[in-house]
């Protein structure tokens, strides 16, 4: 379970976060949603614990987030993000296994959750001895997930994991992720500025403006019962395909 | 860091102690004169037994002066004019007593006159001071046209240019300073006028150039002597002793009339005096062109590698710190820039106080030369890595010094290698300069080839560390590549 309680940050004069509480129960999915600069992305890095905020607390499985146990919590979720977070000088086989190596892990404990992986998200165990550079986005986002799920953490937090892929590729890669969410009873927190991608992947959806949660609830409540003027605009500002012919 | 800081400091003490365990050490100026004088001192102390090193031309006074003073050499020829005027200025002193009294009081002796009297004076092209009537120095008021081109040295002691133009009042529109060799090229191809000459110079009647007189009586004597430190033992200073009243200005000039105008070696010139004089006897070799080519590819590589060797192990950590502590970055990297604006030349002649002459005071500049290029190309690596992969290498909990050691250094090996390579290039360059100091290398036939206008010497010197520049560029660039 993820808990986030009264979060606050400012930068210089600008309340990035205003004072959010919001809870994923352990298993779920949450997506955050809400236009640029809203605070989706910063909310994100404090659970991470890469930014420290100004107020409020953030507890992993009821384990509050402090200074000491950060690095022991970090290895207790996983970390997808948008794009460049492999590490372009070591191989795939090298980005996923430079945490168990620090970890001590056994050789064959490693190539069996590498084996486990590969199987769970559809990776070819050659293109393992790849560099990202030679790896396609949607090959690359995969081996990101991977490697997030080396240590097999009970939390996943990604920020716009397909958010730099091509319509078809992103099609497939919702897919492998809805059924991989389900398939390990991860407790995820996603970030997505695409409604439908937050719909189809999020068990619930909670949508930010300027800091702040304006509307929590599963996606049929933000569409049927909007909070504000705001939560309406946004949820009827999706193009359809047909919607102009 | 303490760690590296005793690292250096063993590196430095092995270093002097290999300076200090050298044989006596004789030094000379940068002109013909003064090594033949040199490899007097340094033959007749052989003959009486001791074992010597010649360190030749290693600069003008001041540097041969601190060079004395500070113990890196223990003899070196001089001339009193030189002494009362320009070491000892201002200090009033009117006999030889008083002269041996002030110079006692540095710890350093004085043998007695050796013969001859090589005093300064301006000359001129004989035909041009006839076509326009000078004679005397203070002909020249007349002619404020005249182009004048004096030895760098002579520009700046008080018994040379600014003492002369001042008793004569003299103030010509054209002065320059450049190298006393080359001044005598550029008067016989007619690009100066007037230089300052040396009494002793076969070049006088070689290029038919006459002496104006002094007619104010403005320029001292400058009887030759040798400068010796009082630790010597009696013996040795018995070995230079020998030589007072033994060269005559017939004979000086003969001697170097054979170097400059015959190109013969300076070692053997003076190996045939001692013989000649003193039935001394004494094998002189020219080294050939191999073993001397050898020996200078040798120190010079030697002068890089540690240098560079040593710039590396310090400048790295220092662009790491720079780097994450926010409160150390414009320090250090204020500090690796300040010394990169010092002139090359500049910043060997001030290592000289600090470590004496040799390898290591060049190697010590070379040092401190080749941080800033590594320290900053350190700290920029790192600064570039993108912050998505800083991101998610903090996201997986790991440590930061293995952030530091898988990633971020990995990631900056570009960078860095591209901040070494210009410190070893440049450093090719800056080591010829390391001859000037006694630290030998390429610079040493370049220098040698100066002094006797030979091309070929200088080639000798400057074409394999251009060839060397060439070859550390393009050893970089294939590792680059490799790396790619």
């Amino acid at each position: 379970m993820i808990a986030i309680q009264d979060v606050s940050k400012v930068y210089g004069q600008t309340t990035v976060l205003a004072e959010i509480s919001l809870t994923v129960p352990a298993g779920t999915t949450l997506s955050l949603i809400g236009p640029s600069g809203c605070g989706k992305s910063t909310l994100l890095r404090v659970v991470m614990g890469l930014i420290t905020a100004d107020a409020g607390q953030v507890a992993i499985d009821s384990e509050v987030m402090t200074p000491h146990n950060r690095l022991a919590l970090r290895q207790r979720m996983g970390y997808v993000i948008q794009s460049g977070g492999l590490f372009p000088h070591l191989t795939a086989h090298d980005n996923l296994t430079l945490v168990t190596r620090y970890l001590g892990w056994p050789a064959e404990q490693e190539c069996r959750r590498i084996g486990e992986l590969c199987s769970l998200t559809g990776i070819d165990q050659d293109l393992l001895a790849r560099r990202p550079g030679k790896l396609s986005g949607g090959q690359a986002q995969r081996i990101s997930l991977m490697r997030a799920l080396m240590l097999d953490p009970p939390v996943l937090l990604m920020d716009e994991p397909l958010g730099a892929i091509d319509p078809l590729v992103r099609y497939e890669l919702q897919n492998d992720l809805r059924s991989i969410f389900r398939k390990l009873g991860k407790t995820v927190l996603l970030v997505t500025h695409d409604l439908g991608e937050a719909a189809f992947l999020g068990d619930r959806i909670a949508l930010m403006q300027e800091g702040r949660v304006i509307q929590d609830g599963p996606v049929r409540e933000l569409l049927h019962n909007p909070a504000t003027a705001f939560v309406e605009q946004f949820v009827t500002a999706q193009r359809s395909p047909l919607q102009d012919i | 860091m303490q760690g590296v800081i005793t690292v250096l400091a063993l590196c430095f003490s092995l270093l002097s102690s290999v300076a200090l365990a050298q044989p006596l050490t004789i030094g000379s100026k940068l002109y013909t004169e003064n090594v033949l004088l040199g490899h007097l001192a340094a033959q007749s102390l052989q003959d009486t037994g001791y074992p010597t090193v010649h360190n030749e031309q290693l600069g003008g006074t001041r540097i041969l002066w601190n060079a004395l003073l500070s113990g890196s050499i223990d003899v070196y020829p001089d001339y009193t004019g030189t002494i009362t005027e320009e070491i000892l200025a201002g200090q009033g002193i009117g006999s030889r007593q008083d002269m041996v009294a002030a110079l006692s009081a540095f710890g350093v002796g004085v043998t007695g006159n050796l013969g001859f009297n090589n005093t300064y004076a301006l000359g001129m092209r004989r035909a041009q001071a006839e076509a326009l009537g000078i004679e005397t120095i203070s002909d020249l008021r007349g002619h404020p046209d005249l182009r004048f081109g004096f030895s760098n040295e002579f520009m700046e002691r008080q018994d040379g240019w600014p003492g002369v133009s001042a008793a004569y009042g003299l103030a010509p529109l054209n002065v320059t300073g450049l190298d006393h060799a080359l001044a005598y090229r550029g008067i016989a191809s007619g690009d100066i006028d007037v230089l300052d000459l040396y009494s002793t110079d076969p070049e006088i009647a070689f290029y038919d150039l006459v002496a104006l007189v002094d007619d104010q009586q403005f320029f001292p004597d400058y009887d030759a002597v040798f400068l010796y430190r009082q630790t010597l033992p009696p013996e040795a200073v018995a070995a230079l002793e020998r030589f007072a009243g033994a060269v005559d200005e017939t004979a000086m000039i003969a001697m170097n009339a054979a170097v400059k105008l015959d190109q013969r070696d300076d070692a053997v010139v003076a190996g045939e005096f001692m013989r000649s004089r003193f039935g001394v006897v004494s094998e002189q070799s020219v080294s050939g062109l191999w073993p001397r080519f050898v020996q200078n590819t040798l120190d010079h590589l030697t002068l890089v590698s540690i240098s560079l060797g040593m710039a590396i192990v310090v400048a790295i950590p220092m662009g790491v710190l720079a780097a994450k502590v926010r409160a150390l970055e414009s320090l250090l990297l204020g500090v690796s820039s300040i010394l990169q604006t010092i002139p090359s030349l500049a910043l060997l002649v001030l290592m000289i106080p600090l470590f004496g002459i040799g390898a290591l005071p060049a190697i010590v500049a070379m040092f401190l030369y080749s941080l800033l290029p590594i320290v900053r190309n350190t700290h920029s690596g790192l600064r570039q890595i993108p912050a998505p992969v800083m991101e998610s290498a903090r996201a997986l909990g790991l440590p930061n010094a293995l952030i530091l050691r898988r990633i971020e250094l990995p990631m900056a090996i570009p960078s860095i290698l591209s901040g070494i390579k210009i410190s070893a290039v440049m450093n090719v360059g800056v080591a010829t300069l390391g001859a000037l100091i006694g630290a030998g290398g390429y610079g040493q036939p370049i220098l040698t080839g100066i002094r006797l206008d030979n091309t070929a010497l200088i080639l000798e010197g400057a074409i394999p560390a251009a060839v060397l520049a060439l070859l550390v560029q393009g050893l970089f660039d294939l590792v680059e590549k490799r790396m790619r």
